[in-house]
């Protein structure tokens, strides 16, 4: 069972992209053997169009293999309430990424729905960026995440589960080792932006972290979803290892979701 | 057979205390992605005594021999680049010519001088003489100077190719940085200018815009400091070609361009 917890629908704005309807991305994961993506309304991101984006996803996800990942706009008016339906809805996530809503990523709102997700029982998605910083369009300035961000959002609420996509390796050392235990044990680390070998940064981290904190994550259609898939035949990993992290330690997750939803 | 037209292996005077792990894993990872020949270059001393983009001619002397040396180790799977700094031209077509003589294969030119430096002229003179193609490090649109680096971009490279035109170069990695489609636009009718498709950047629609602009006669298969993302874009291309199609990305247009007998028949 493999889990990309971290794909896209719909255009992005900042350079034509192929492969962005629903059908494209189930024709992409059956070419890489995807059986379930997380999807997130891609316009959405960047705070356009976010209720109907989140509507589309739900539509979209009539194909039970993609299973929304709603956008939560903290700024906008009823904003807790698009926790709660995604809690009922049994969505394995959902996703903010503030600094592309022009929101301060420790900032009050971004703590208010990180505390509110952990108490939906839902983890909170959120990318370090989308695209490599040094081809972003000249217009596009929004800050990466930074990893400062994710320490004070994790300990702003013992509840506050983060799945965190398109991190490198420096990005998660600092942020695993940089908090405690406890807290590191509420973080959850997508794959795509982690860099092979010969580098073997990936090697490294499920040696130093441990594989029960990553997740497999794609990126796409951004990204070529193949690269995911080649960093995992390049490792050697046991069996287990390579299944928690291809689909174990998501499922995990969203069947966290499942079970709170039905609460 | 498939040829990494880009690849780098450090040394023991490199700053970086894994140089020997790094070095196997590629070659680790290599025999995994089924690479045939790892085409590579070393930056002189990779900054410990001149910069990685500046070196200096004794570091480029020295990285070089150390190459030379890697590619004695392993005939079956390393070729190698001669990496010279334009800015002190005799020697750098003196370190060509004695790199060639060696068994080196091409011509690495980093970030020392931009591209369309008169300075390269009496450089691509040597490579078009010795029959091999120039390796330029490329920023793909650079829109300003970034530290430690003369980068070029494909509008430089490509106006020394145009005055050049008996010479192949080849646009070192496309997914490398930068905004791809600005190199792809400049190369598009500039025939003698080869797109190494190498580099961290995975960009969905890149590959597709690579076909269309440079067409498949003008690719090259690479990975640079990321295999992972080499053997995706690889597994990408797959869907897109057919076997014929995709034996030219994998080695076909490379042997074209290297000097005949420079990797193994197939």
């Amino acid at each position: 069972m493999r889990i990309d917890v971290n794909a896209f629908l719909g255009a992005y704005p900042w350079r034509e992209v192929p492969g962005t309807s629903p059908d494209a991305l189930l024709a992409a994961m059956d070419r890489v053997g995807i059986d379930e993506a997380w999807v997130t309304h891609l316009p959405g991101v960047f705070g356009r169009e976010v209720p109907e984006g989140n509507r589309r996803l739900a539509a979209a996800a009539a194909d039970r293999r993609l299973r929304p990942v709603p956008i939560v706009h903290p700024a906008l008016r009823e904003w807790d309430a698009v926790v709660r339906d995604a809690a009922r809805a049994r969505a394995p996530a959902v996703r903010c990424d503030p600094t592309f809503l022009g929101l301060d990523p420790a900032g009050a709102e971004a703590r208010a729905l990180v505390g509110a997700c952990g108490r939906a029982g839902l983890p909170l998605m959120m990318a370090v960026r989308l695209e490599d910083g040094r081809q972003r369009h000249a217009d596009d300035e929004a800050p990466e995440l930074p990893a400062a961000a994710v320490r004070a959002l994790i300990r702003s609420d013992p509840s506050a589960c983060i799945i965190v996509t398109h991190a490198d390796r420096g990005f998660i050392e600092e942020v695993h080792f940089g908090s405690t235990p406890a807290e590191a044990s509420r973080l959850w680390w997508d794959i795509s932006w982690v860099w092979g070998p010969p580098e073997d940064h990936l090697a490294t981290l499920l040696k130093t972290i441990g594989a029960d904190r990553f997740v497999f994550g794609t990126g796409q259609p951004l990204r070529i979803p193949e690269t995911s898939v080649a960093k995992l035949d390049l490792l050697d990993l046991a069996p287990a290892q390579r299944a928690a992290i291809e689909g174990g330690n998501a499922r995990s997750l969203g069947e966290g979701g499942r079970a709170r939803g039905e609460g | 057979m498939l040829i990494d037209v880009h690849a780098h292996f450090y040394h023991e005077r490199a700053p970086r205390a894994d140089w020997r792990e790094r070095n196997t894993s590629r070659l680790r990872a290599g025999e995994r992605i089924g690479i045939t020949i790892h085409v590579a270059s070393v930056l002189g001393s990779w900054g410990a005594t001149s910069p990685v983009y500046f070196p200096s001619p004794a570091d480029v002397v020295d990285g070089n021999d150390r190459l030379l040396a890697l590619q004695r180790a392993h005939p079956d799977r390393i070729r190698a680049y001669a990496c010279v700094n334009p800015n002190y031209t005799a020697h750098a077509v003196a370190e060509i010519t004695r790199c060639l003589d060696a068994g080196m294969i091409g011509i690495k030119l980093a970030a020392s001088r931009r591209a369309d430096d008169p300075l390269l002229d009496p450089i691509v003179d040597a490579a078009r003489r010795r029959g091999v193609p120039v390796l330029q490090h490329v920023w793909q649109h650079r829109r300003r100077d970034w530290p430690g680096q003369e980068a070029s971009d494909a509008v430089e490279l490509c106006r020394l190719a145009r005055r050049h035109p008996g010479v192949s170069f080849i646009l070192a990695h496309i997914g490398g940085g930068g905004d791809w489609r600005h190199s792809l636009a400049a190369v598009r009718d500039v025939p003698n200018v080869y797109v190494d498709l190498s580099g961290s950047g995975v960009d969905g629609g890149m590959l597709e815009a690579c076909l269309e602009s440079a067409g498949l006669e003008r690719l090259l298969w690479g990975s640079d400091l990321t295999m992972d993302t080499g053997w995706a874009k690889l597994r990408y291309l797959e869907s897109l070609l057919g076997r014929e199609q995709l034996e030219l990305v994998r080695w076909r247009n490379a042997a074209r361009i290297f000097p005949r007998g420079a990797f193994p028949d197939a």
